[in-house]
């Protein structure tokens, strides 16, 4: 990984000193944020996030490329002393964004280096978008866009006449940030107990460059006001849900994801549906039941102002397991057994006001099959053009201490942040 | 071709014409010269927001505009300023008769976010401009009537076909004989109360095109005025279809980014 960074570094330093630079452009922001848990004596601290953070957006353009540096400079008091470590993001820097995009034809563009990649049509749900996600920095109440962690890729885009298409090589498997028990206690099935800051986890992390690569592809393009995708990927799970018994740590197995998604105008809204094949092939008959097994994922999202500064959004979610029998079958004694389909309902409210320098929003997953929730309320206020103040809440809900948001409801937290952009 | 000869009439032939026209053929004219000058344009824009208090805020975009032959529309905004927006863009593409396509690019997130239809009288980035203002809005949706005429002016009062899709019980526009740009338009409330305006307040000749480089909106009620100030204005610069799409979202054209 460090390879590439240190390679886009180095070019961009050359390109300082060597170009005859059209247009340079220096922006960023210093963003302070204090999380609190609601919970005493959960095993975690009390502080879940006590943080400042330096961004710094360096970018150059020119006739044939586009540079790009954007990085930040943390010190979070919560996050307790680690080495520097660009790939999980921990430590005192972040890179977000080191490339370059450049255009080799006028039919291709190629973007080289760290990046942030989406794509798909789900709002904060995610089928065929298999980039990695930061999902502590989501629940402990860093801004949405800590969500989406950096890739480190080559993006070759291809713009023939019948469609465009992406195709995306990731040198080595860039794993999601996934909750390890640090600051967010998550429900661990070997130890029969939450997995809390004291506990290690041994995890085998797959990081053999050029073997552990991982390939995205997409086709897409739009056909009467409707964008059509298809979607593949090749590579892993991007959290390590699988285990291996003979060196007791938990595993990145393979998987393959096949899907497609279309989105457009349906009456006074916006109507998307995405759907994906989930297969987990080192297990393809599903009996191992130390590996994931194959699955179907669907999602329907229908978007829609409600009267003028105030929209809706509802989505319904599945995600249903291929061969149930043999999952059933196989599951060791003790374990507890998953339903076949997992639905899960989501509604995004915000109502913008007093000339849309406040936002009040409201996200929330709700989970009829595994009667669990999570509600994410945010306020913003944009005080002046550079200083925005933000309040909000990770709230969760659960019957079961093994549910996707049940086995968080100790994780509790509520945040303000204050934030001066320039 | 209709709107390439309708905008050849606008151009060379409206003093002439000028007496015998409608009321609808003045304010299709205004449409032409306000929203359809040249086969595509670019400017640059401040825009200006200042609340009653005086505190004010700035935003600055470069908006792109390509007219298509059957009078449809594709708006490319990229922001500039504040830095809080700084790189996002917003694509709209006007579908005449029907619902505009729009979304907005979010770079942080690499994420293009498609937008719902919604309100065309929601207030464009936070200003007393509102959607409407900047992407036109159609003929079709008012009964128009000539009321008066001044030395300079035509006086039209506008009142909507469907009075609840708009927050006004009708409209006075002031348009221009020689230019047929709306130099004053005054909108009034279901009581008769005058609470918006929106002003040409200067006026340039730009490649042969009379050009508003100074608008004002004010919003009578709040007190909060806003002034949009266009430079680098320039018509008939050649712009590809391509550029409103994607790949030009991830990547802007070198006509915003320097």
């Amino acid at each position: 990984m460090p390879r590439f960074l240190l390679f886009i570094a180095m070019s961009i330093g050359l390109t300082v000193v060597a170009s005859s630079s059209y247009a340079w452009n220096l922006h960023g922001f210093i963003d302070g944020r204090s999380g609190i848990s609601l919970h005493q004596n959960s095993g975690q601290r009390r502080a879940i996030l006590n943080e400042v953070r330096a961004q710094l957006d360096l970018s150059h353009s020119n006739d044939w490329s586009v540079w790009q540096l954007r990085g930040d400079l943390v010190g979070d008091e919560a996050a307790g002393s680690h080495n520097l470590d660009l790939d999980s993001g921990q430590g005192v820097v972040d890179v977000r964004e080191a490339n370059v995009l450049f255009y080799p034809h006028p039919l291709v563009d190629v973007k080289l280096g760290r990046q942030i990649l989406t794509w798909g049509t789900g709002d904060l749900l995610f089928i065929n978008d298999m980039f990695p996600k930061d999902w502590q920095s989501f629940f402990i109440g860093r801004d949405e866009e800590y969500l989406k962690a950096p890739s480190d890729a080559v993006l070759i885009s291809l713009f023939p006449r019948f469609a465009n298409i992406d195709i995306i090589f990731t040198p080595e498997f860039d794993a999601d940030r996934y909750i390890s028990g640090e600051r967010v206690s998550f429900w661990n099935p070997m130890l029969g107990r939450h997995s809390l800051r004291a506990d290690e986890m041994h995890v085998d992390t797959r990081n053999n460059w050029g073997k552990d690569a991982e390939f995205s592809g997409r086709i897409y393009r739009n056909f009467a006001g409707y964008e059509l995708a298809l979607y593949g990927y090749s590579g892993f799970w991007k959290s390590p849900n699988g285990y291996d018994l003979a060196s007791a740590r938990q595993t990145f197995p393979r998987l393959r994801v096949f899907g497609a998604s279309a989105r457009g105008n349906a009456g006074p809204g916006i109507l998307n549906i995405e759907g994906g094949y989930y297969d987990s092939y080192s297990d393809s008959a599903g009996t191992d039941p130390f590996i994931p097994n194959s699955e179907y994922r669907l999602l329907l999202g229908y978007e829609q102002e409600l009267r003028r500064n105030l929209s809706m959004a509802l989505q319904y979610y599945l995600e249903y397991l291929d061969d149930y029998a043999n999952y059933s079958s196989n599951l060791p004694t003790g374990s507890v057994e998953r339903d076949r389909a997992r639905h899960v309902v989501t509604l995004r409210l915000t109502q913008q006001a007093l000339n849309q320098n406040l936002t009040l929003s409201l996200f929330a997953y709700w989970s009829p099959s595994d009667q669990d929730a999570y509600l994410r309320p945010n306020i913003k206020y944009k005080a002046s053009d550079a200083l925005s103040v933000y309040l909000g809440g990770n709230l969760f809900f659960g019957s079961h201490d093994e549910t996707f948001f049940g086995q968080f409801e100790g994780n509790n937290n509520l945040y303000a942040g204050i934030r001066y952009s320039f | 071709m209709q709107l390439a000869l309708l905008a050849s009439i606008v151009l060379f032939a409206a003093p002439v014409a000028a007496q015998q026209l409608s009321a609808d053929e003045i304010i299709q004219r205004a449409n032409l010269a306000s929203y359809y000058a040249g086969q595509d344009g670019k400017a640059d824009v401040k825009m200006t927001i200042i609340a009653k208090g005086g505190i004010e805020r700035v935003r600055e975009f470069t908006l792109l505009r390509l007219s298509e032959t059957n009078g449809d529309q594709k708006f490319y905004t990229y922001f500039k300023a504040p830095a809080d927006v700084y790189k996002m863009a917003y694509l709209v593409w006007k579908n005449v008769g029907g619902n505009d396509d729009r979304w907005l690019w979010l770079p942080a997130l690499n994420l293009k976010k498609r937008i719902a239809p919604g309100d065309k009288r929601t207030s464009f980035v936070g200003s007393d401009f509102l959607y409407e203002d900047v992407s036109g809005r159609s003929p079709l949706e008012d009964v128009h009537r000539l009321i008066d005429e001044t030395a300079d002016n035509y006086i039209i009062e506008n009142v909507p076909k469907d009075p609840s899709a708009v927050e006004f019980a009708h409209y006075r526009v002031q348009i221009d004989k020689q230019t047929f740009l709306p130099m004053l338009a005054e909108y009034y409330d279901q009581a008769g109360q005058l609470y918006r305006r929106v002003a040409a307040l200067k006026v340039e000749q730009i490649q042969g095109f009379p050009t508003v480089v100074v608008a004002e909106a004010s919003d009578l009620i709040s007190g909060s005025v806003t002034r949009n100030e266009f430079s680098n204005i320039s018509y008939n610069i050649g712009l590809n279809a391509q550029i409103f799409t994607e790949r030009f979202l991830r990547r802007p054209p070198r006509e915003v980014a320097y």
